[in-house]
């Protein structure tokens, strides 16, 4: 038993004493994860609306593709990344491999498809509510893409924190573009796959604990958007 | 109807008809709607009275012929305004339903909020101004939607069936309304299968059946001395092929 309450024991030590080498990891997922997330946002909530409210040749195939990349392995991000952004690669003048940006990119490339396909499901059934109402009141399309963006903006805070989830769950992808370096491109997940494989069991379970701890928030605060959403706008 | 000669027209339909997929829904019609009357668009389920409205408000264009109405105001406003069978409400509070509508049609900002508190206001419904629009009950959402209506200042206000799926007192509610608006100058185009709605309302009535315009005619008229068999089975209460 002491074998076993032993790391437990070490690895709360080290959340409550707020380790640096621990602190650090933590940091830089987060850091990492959100800036995905918000890269993410940035690019698939309006390419999802668009997407619901356009109707354009091969928008179908468009859309089974996109719902086919929300299973995309993170291994297979990895390595395209890594072959795009690797010295001989396309964008290897970037100089971004084993760096957090490049990090940032294949997390954003996982969860995209993730944020496009949920926004284009969400705004289209508000769509198919809206638009006759909309058009009646002489409202064009970028118009109306926007005021389904805000209606729905409970919703697709689910949906971003569904990929936010994603993200921080994610090992392969980072694993491959960040390369898994201590203090530079060390996350949570990556750290956790490494240190268990040394039997540091200690700082895994740390981390293996925060990530737990995420995943209980990203989940309560999906569950409090749906009801706030309910209760502010009906 | 005495000053028809005078009074402007609001709407002019001509040889307008409407078909998708090769299937006819709406054949060949002409009629107009007169300035500041009530134009009831009677007829069974499936005549054609809701893609009627829609042709002519505009949200469906017609196959062939044409449809004429001023779509702006000599304001600058848009001079007509549409309320559907079942309230489309947007996910917000019913105050920022109305603001949302009226920056749809460019008010200036610094009005929105006097406009919209003044249409809830007109109808009663300043005191639910902060509710979320979808969880008011079907009557209050009609309101909402006609009165959502009334702050675009509309000259001529489309009604597909609105109060369909209302209890009688929401709907008795909904026709003092429409009343008041008639009697403000509003020209109103409204549709229903409720023959004692018509009755109550109509100054003018289009009667349709399986897409075509069987008659048109002053509503005292078509109540009175129907020209057709169709109609006249129809206020009898008979089934209308």
């Amino acid at each position: 038993m002491m074998d076993d309450a032993s790391p437990l024991m070490a690895a709360l030590t080290l959340i409550m004493h707020f380790d640096p080498v621990f602190v650090n990891i933590v940091q830089l997922s987060l850091r990492v994860t959100l800036t995905a997330v918000c890269l993410a946002a940035l690019i698939g909530l309006p390419l999802g609306a668009l997407l619901a409210v356009s109707r354009f040749r091969g928008r179908l195939a468009v859309i089974v593709a996109i719902n086919a990349l929300m299973g995309l392995p993170p291994v297979v991000v990895g390595l395209t990344f890594f072959l795009l952004l690797s010295r001989s690669g396309p964008l290897g003048g970037f100089g971004l491999l084993f760096t957090p940006s490049a990090m940032i990119i294949a997390q954003a490339s996982l969860v995209l498809p993730i944020v496009i396909a949920l926004t284009r499901q969400t705004i289209e059934d508000l769509w198919a509510s809206y638009r006759e109402y909309l058009q009646s009141i002489g409202m064009g399309p970028k118009q109306a893409i926007l005021t389904l963006l805000w209606d729905a903006r409970f919703s697709l805070a689910t949906a971003l924190l569904a990929g936010f989830g994603r993200a921080t769950a994610e090992v392969g992808a980072v694993l491959i573009v960040g390369g898994n370096i201590a203090g530079v491109t060390r996350m949570m997940t990556t750290a956790i796959a490494l240190e268990t494989s040394k039997g540091d069991l200690a700082l895994a379970l740390g981390l293996g604990i925060i990530l737990v701890g995420i995943t209980l928030v990203v989940n309560a605060l999906a569950f409090g958007m749906s009801r706030i959403g309910v209760r502010h706008a009906g | 109807m005495p000053d028809n000669q005078v009074r402007a027209v609001a709407l002019s339909v001509s040889d307008m008809s409407f078909s998708i997929g090769g299937v006819q829904l709406i054949y060949p019609m002409s009629f107009q709607v007169t300035s500041g009357r009530r134009l009831v668009v009677l007829g069974p389920n499936g005549a054609g009275k809701s893609l009627l409205l829609r042709l002519c408000h505009g949200l469906l264009q017609p196959n062939a012929g044409q449809v004429h109405r001023n779509d702006l105001h000599p304001a600058g406003r848009r001079a007509h305004a549409m309320v559907f069978q079942t309230p489309v409400m947007l996910r917000r509070s019913v105050l920022d339903n109305v603001t949302h509508a009226l920056a749809a049609i460019a008010v200036p900002p610094a009005q929105l909020h006097g406009r919209a508190v003044e249409a809830l206001n007109r109808f009663g419904l300043m005191g639910l101004a902060e509710r979320p629009a979808r969880l008011l009950s079907g009557g209050e959402q009609q309101r909402l939607a006609i009165a959502r209506a009334w702050a675009l200042r509309p000259d001529l206000l489309f009604l597909d069936e609105p109060t369909a799926a209302l209890d009688p007192s929401a709907t008795r509610l909904i026709e003092a309304m429409l009343t008041d608006l008639h009697a403000e100058g509003v020209t109103l185009m409204m549709s229903t299968h409720d023959l004692g709605q018509a009755r109550r309302l109509a100054d003018d009535v289009l009667f349709l059946a399986s897409g075509s315009l069987v008659e048109a005619s002053e509503a005292q008229q078509f109540f009175n001395d129907p020209q057709t068999a169709q109609a006249r089975a129809f206020i009898a209460g008979d089934l209308v092929w």
